[in-house]
């Protein structure tokens, strides 16, 4: 082959893969950000309903099953009326996966901020953002608070969850000593859902970091949140203690609402990592029953 | 459940004790009429108001305040989603408005000590309604406006039309405490 023709093809070859590498504009990140937070406040992830539907079907308090049958009233109105299944639609969370080879045109954080302005005002949202000293509202529900992750590959996923300020005002953070292991998890946990009572609004989503560092094991009680309720935890000794501490905490009668009854939390999840020797970190994240999240895959 | 009681907003004059005096903690109930909403801020600002002598934006006396901050209003409804909201943050202020003639407040979750001996010594009802069950509520909303304090958006004071709104008592002005059945930490 001739030196020029060779040169040609290359140059042919490098512009066919620049066409087929994916670009993801911020544009297209802001549309998808938008259209989440809004799907997101309107209906609850299936998985969430049915845990609801469960709890109904178990609970024989009275007025607790006049609850749980509201709240799947509510469910049911919020998807026909397009109204948000809460008037706390949350602090807008985001957990992003970022692809390592993905590559992105325009700033990622502006991007998902500027979908979250679009989403919170076209879906008519409630924006609870504010200054914590001078309690300014700022308008637009910004700025997100925007957990991002680098993974393999070349996608870019964003996962939406809509934070209610009630069930996150119960949640806690504790460094416990190592020597209390598992017992003092469990006592703390139990203690926290009892203190909790119908504060945060139960049944509840429970999330628990157990290790790594303080906000390590606060990142790690909040994801716990995101993973379904039918799916169980891929370690067997962490989902039969999954299991374990559900029982437990469904036992303490608080109930939903917290005017007793059985159903006081829907599931239970832990994360786990490793810790300083001397340390045994523990999160509690504790998530309403309107356990409002969806993800997009761009 | 018992069958639901029906009762008017406000709740002035002789009718008005009369329902504060006969409700008990458990009973469900049905609101008519009107109420205010007032969540954190507007509470502040209510507290600076007539901590300085000067008047509240509506009438207190009677009045029903619901701790609520509801989602804007979308075209040709009158309100958003409109639930409770947690009702300790307002303990704070709860017996000084009592003291200015505040008969009832709704929210969700357990009032503190303060506020249970402030509803027996002047008279009113702590109700819960459903948290999370915003869209159902906001059903029972016919009108809505802002009332005061526009600047502070989802916390200002709206004053709402309701009809049959549901409701449970959860302290009577007997010292009637449903929370306190279930032998539970009140406080977080």
């Amino acid at each position: 082959m001739l030196s020029g023709q060779r040169a040609c093809l290359v140059r042919e070859i490098r512009l066919q893969n620049a066409m087929l590498e994916k670009i993801i504009t911020a544009e297209e990140i802001s549309a998808a950000v938008a259209e989440l937070c809004v799907k997101a406040n309107r209906r609850l992830p299936p998985d969430v309903l049915r845990g609801l539907e469960e709890s109904l079907a178990r609970e024989h308090n009275p007025g607790a099953r006049e609850i749980l049958g509201q709240l799947l009233q509510n469910a049911a109105l919020a998807g026909e009326k397009d109204l948000p299944l809460c008037q706390d639609t949350g602090l807008a969370v985001f957990f992003v996966e970022l692809g390592q080879e993905a590559r992105l045109r325009g700033d990622l954080y502006a991007a998902i901020n500027e979908g979250v302005r679009r989403g919170y005002g076209r879906g008519f949202l409630r924006k609870s953002s504010c200054d914590p000293f001078t309690r300014e509202n700022s308008g637009d529900n910004t700025p997100a608070i925007i957990h991002l992750e680098l993974v393999p590959g070349s996608n870019l996923r964003i996962c939406f969850l809509a934070k209610g300020g009630g069930s996150e005002n119960m949640s806690r953070v504790t460094m416990l000593a190592p020597a209390q292991g598992w017992p003092g998890i469990k006592d703390f946990v139990l203690g926290r859902v009892r203190a909790a009572g119908g504060n945060p609004c139960p049944p509840l989503l429970i999330g628990l970091g157990i290790g790594g560092t303080f906000e390590r094991a606060a990142l790690l009680a909040k994801k716990a949140l995101l993973r379904p309720l039918d799916e169980p935890n891929p370690e067997p000794d962490l989902r039969e203690k999954e299991r374990e501490l559900l029982e437990l905490v469904n036992g303490l009668g608080v109930g939903p609402m917290g005017l007793g009854g059985r159903a006081t939390c829907l599931g239970l999840h832990i994360l786990k990592a490793n810790c300083h020797i001397a340390s045994l970190p523990l999160a509690v994240n504790i998530q309403c029953h309107s356990a409002r999240h969806a993800a997009v895959l761009l | 459940m018992s069958r639901p009681v029906k009762i008017t907003a406000p709740l002035q004059g002789s009718a008005g004790e009369q329902i504060v005096e006969s409700l008990r903690a458990g009973d469900s109930v049905l609101l008519s009429g009107v109420i205010y909403t007032a969540r954190d801020a507007a509470h502040q600002r209510l507290f600076r108001l007539l901590r300085a002598g000067e008047p509240a934006p509506f009438e207190l006396r009677g009045a029903v305040i619901y701790y609520c901050g509801p989602t804007p209003a979308p075209p040709g409804r009158p309100i958003g989603s409109a639930g409770p909201t947690t009702s300790y943050r307002m303990d704070a202020f709860a017996p000084l408005l009592h003291a200015h003639g505040v008969k009832a407040t709704i929210g969700k979750g357990p009032r503190g000590q303060e506020v249970r001996d402030s509803l027996r010594e002047h008279r009113a009802l702590y109700f819960g309604a459903t948290g999370g069950a915003g869209a159902l509520l906001a059903a029972c909303v016919q009108e809505a406006r802002v009332l005061a304090f526009p600047d502070l958006g989802p916390e200002a004071i709206h004053e709402l039309k309701v009809e049959d709104f549901p409701l449970l008592v959860i302290n009577d002005a007997q010292g009637g405490d449903l929370f306190g059945l279930f032998e539970l930490g009140s406080r977080p």
